[in-house]
């Protein structure tokens, strides 16, 4: 259960969208829209202002045309001042056209030029021989001693300049789009990376904390990120809490495995003096080895998980190695003189190292159990620690060594050596080695030595 | 009156069918190919220059100039747009009006100043004053009026010299002569009065410069109202007796004009032409050119030059030329 943890958190997390890329698009394509509407925003308002700037002038010609106008003895004159269409100049050199007319009939002008404005002014974009003109029509009415008549004039206007102003103002006006888009985007991305700031530093404090820190993430957060961070702290509450129920639930299960088996171990051991036909001796025998093999499997596997747990939430003390393994090795001699092997410390006074003194003893324990096994009788077990370049604890044997092709696979689980029938083991022992080699952050080195005998050097 | 009209009427429908031309030569008839035909309203003697300099560079070109009057340069290109690539004017206001009504062809690529071009189709290539030529020999002893106001005095002074002998445009049938006579109105009362004391005097009305040099020259008239200067220069350099006058209280500044007709059927040769010609007409470098150079208006002696605008049309306007042709008439034409 425990040794999931790290694993979840592995690099490779499935990676649906990215909140900044999100973030920053939307706040880009606002930004686009807001542009677009801008530049459409100016033009429209430039037309309309360039559009009523025409046509104030135009009107102000037909007015200034019709103000010279005057009746005489019944006779209609109009005198076009010079100023009616000297005022119609345009940087563009636009095309005056225009027409007088008394009651509907042509007095002078262009004739192609009709008269609109039959309820007084009318101001209307027109397709005048081929040119868009503006055209403003305006009648006045002049009452002689016998009767009324109306003049009515027509003006137009070709609307080069205007277009030209137009293009100006639209290539303005996209610059002034363009260059706010530009602004918006920088500012998108500033907001984009300002706004993920606070998950950043989560992240970063998440994962910078020891790997026993399940505590509840207290500093204040974003509003937005609070059911985030809630979420989390209970997750990590559930964790916590269920982690302390498995490290209860191991100690629970070697305690109940463990003495019922020493129990049934003791009652077998005693039947055997009392049993005194050969084959039931045997197979009394035969039930022992069975209950110890047990015993050391159920214990072994419980190692195992007991590592696997401890090697997650390591915690490091400062220890004396050689007091450790002397401590180790005073336990193990009893074992040791039942088999007529000899264990012997070697090496340097003092090996301090900061590491899990209960792992490490495992370990060390498992190497000498397994040098024991396969050590034959009279022999010595040496057990070699230095502190030259790094910390080493090597042990060696004087059996069999290890089978060659197998030395890569024998730390893998439940891995037996092919010489190790017979004897008692689950294929656990190394592998409790090595876990707890890498859980220092050292590993192990399996060796045949050539005199005979197997070594095998734990490097912290 | 009426017959009046009809006489002229008929007279301008005989001279449309005949095709008749003051004026006609070919340049450079050996070339192929139909030539590139230019109306214009200048003598052919001051424009033959740029016709021959254009073709010495372009061989395979030819050209036909046809020489009428300002009014008949208006009225051809009207009836036969198709018929010439090129219309040449002195007369800015039917120029322009042509050129609003659409009868002109955009040139690309030509820089010219915005004030001596309009819609980049009709294009000033010459700056010529209007002046008053006098014959010294009229004014003896006195001294030689500077100003219309002062040739005014003058006349009135000594009525007894000047009757008969005094000569201005017919506006009625010139269209340089209509253009200088609207621009003179416009800019002072001054110029009626003097049209009442020449008209006082029996005026003489011609078509046009060239003739009422000739008159100068040979002593039927002794003072010309409102001379092309350019074609007045050509002559005085050879006649002493003769003076060139511009008015100092309003001068008045005319730019010859030339466009392109939309119905050319030789647009890039016409182009062509028209960049040699204002090209020509504003280096100042030229040696001596036969057609007076178009001047910047901010240098020299700071004539009014007549602004090409819109405004030119005012006096084309059927209603206001009646009203002005009337007023002229009542001023000048007094028997």
């Amino acid at each position: 259960m425990a040794s999931g943890i790290d694993s979840i958190m592995v690099d490779s997390q499935a990676i649906s969208s990215s909140l900044r890329a999100r973030l920053a698009l939307t706040l880009i394509s606002g930004a686009a829209v807001l542009a677009l509407l801008l530049y459409f925003a100016v033009r429209n308002y430039a037309v309309q202002v360039a559009q009523e700037g025409q046509d104030s002038i135009l009107t102000a010609s037909v007015t200034s045309i019709l103000d010279a106008a005057s009746i005489r003895n019944d006779v209609v004159e109009v005198d076009i001042p010079y100023a009616a269409f000297s005022m119609l100049s345009t940087p563009a050199d636009d095309r005056v056209f225009y027409a007088i007319y008394q009651d509907g009939a042509l007095l002078s002008g262009y004739q192609d030029l009709e008269f609109y404005g039959e309820t007084g002014k009318a101001i209307q974009s027109n397709l005048l021989r081929g040119a868009t003109v503006r055209q403003v029509s305006a009648s006045r009415i002049f009452i002689g001693t016998d009767r009324r008549t109306e003049i009515q004039i027509v003006l137009a206007q070709t609307q080069d300049a205007m277009a030209e102003t137009l293009d100006r103002i639209s290539r303005n006006a996209a610059l002034i789009g363009g260059g706010f888009f530009v602004l918006a985007v920088a500012l998108s991305f500033w907001a984009t990376s300002v706004a993920m700031g606070p998950l950043n530093k989560l992240t970063s404090s998440i994962t910078r904390r020891g790997p026993q820190d399940l505590s509840p993430f207290k500093k204040p957060v974003p509003q937005e990120m609070a059911p985030l961070v809630n979420s989390l702290n209970s997750l990590m509450g559930r964790l916590d809490h269920s982690l302390s129920q498995s490290e209860d639930f191991i100690a629970e299960a070697a305690h109940r495995v463990r003495t019922p088996l020493a129990t049934v171990r003791s009652y077998a051991e005693a039947t055997l003096q009392r049993v005194d036909k050969e084959e039931n001796r045997e197979a009394m025998r035969s039930m022992i080895r069975a209950i110890d093999e047990s015993s050391r499997a159920a214990g072994q596997l419980l190692d195992h998980a007991m590592i696997t747990f401890r090697a997650d939430h390591l915690e490091r003390q400062e220890i004396d190695l050689v007091d450790l393994v002397q401590d180790l090795v005073l336990r193990m001699n009893p074992i040791a003189d039942m088999k007529d092997l000899s264990l012997v410390v070697h090496g340097d006074p003092v090996v301090a190292y900061a590491g899990d003194p209960i792992l490490l003893q495992n370990a060390i324990r498992n190497l000498i159990d397994n040098a024991m096994r396969y050590g034959p009788p009279d022999s010595t077990i040496e057990i070699t620690l230095t502190a030259a370049l790094k910390v080493q604890i090597s042990v060696r044997d004087h059996g069999p060594g290890f089978p060659d092709p197998e030395i890569k696979t024998l730390t893998t689980r439940f891995q037996r050596g092919k010489n190790a029938e017979g004897s008692i083991g689950s294929g656990l022992g190394l592998t409790i080695v090595q876990d707890v080699a890498a859980a220092h952050g050292g590993e192990i080195e399996l060796a045949n030595l050539s005199e005979g005998g197997a070594c095998v050097t734990i490097s912290l | 009156m009426r017959y009046y009209f009809a006489l002229i009427l008929i007279v301008l429908g005989h001279a449309t069918l005949a095709q008749e031309w003051e004026d006609r030569r070919s340049f450079n008839e050996a070339a192929e190919g139909r030539p590139l035909r230019i109306i214009s309203s200048t003598d052919t003697d001051l424009f033959a220059q740029i016709i021959e300099t254009f073709v010495a560079q372009n061989p395979t070109v030819s050209i036909e100039y046809l020489v009428t009057g300002t009014t008949a340069v208006d009225k051809r290109m009207r009836a036969r747009p198709a018929a010439f690539d090129i219309a040449i004017s002195s007369a800015m206001d039917l120029q322009l009006k042509l050129v609003n009504d659409g009868f002109a062809l955009p040139l690309k690529g030509v820089s010219h100043p915005p004030w001596a071009q309009w819609r980049h189709s009709l294009y000033a290539f010459t700056s010529e004053p209007a002046a008053i030529v006098v014959n010294r020999s009229a004014f003896a002893d006195l001294p030689i009026p500077q100003s219309r106001q002062e040739l005014i005095e003058a006349l009135r002074a000594r009525p007894g010299v000047f009757r008969g002998k005094v000569g201005t445009y017919d506006v009625r049938a010139s269209g340089l002569g209509y253009l200088f006579a609207t621009q003179d109105a416009r800019a002072s009362e001054t110029f009626w009065r003097l049209m009442e004391v020449m008209g006082a005097l029996d005026a003489r009305l011609y078509c046009c410069s060239g003739e009422m040099i000739d008159d100068l020259t040979n002593g039927k008239i002794v003072m010309a109202y409102n001379v092309l200067s350019s074609y007045a220069a050509a002559r005085v350099e050879s006649q002493d007796a003769l003076e060139i006058i511009y008015p100092s209280d309003f001068p008045t500044t005319m730019m010859r004009t030339a466009f392109v007709s939309k119905d050319t059927q030789a647009p890039d040769i016409a182009g062509n032409f028209m960049r040699h010609l204002i090209a020509l007409q504003s280096s100042s470098a030229d040696g001596k050119p036969s057609l007076p150079a178009l001047k910047l208006r901010e240098t020299g002696i700071g004539r009014a030059t007549i602004a090409l605008e819109p405004a030119l049309m005012t006096f084309l306007d059927s209603l206001k030329r009646a009203r002005f042709l009337s007023e002229w008439e009542d001023a000048l034409i007094q028997n």
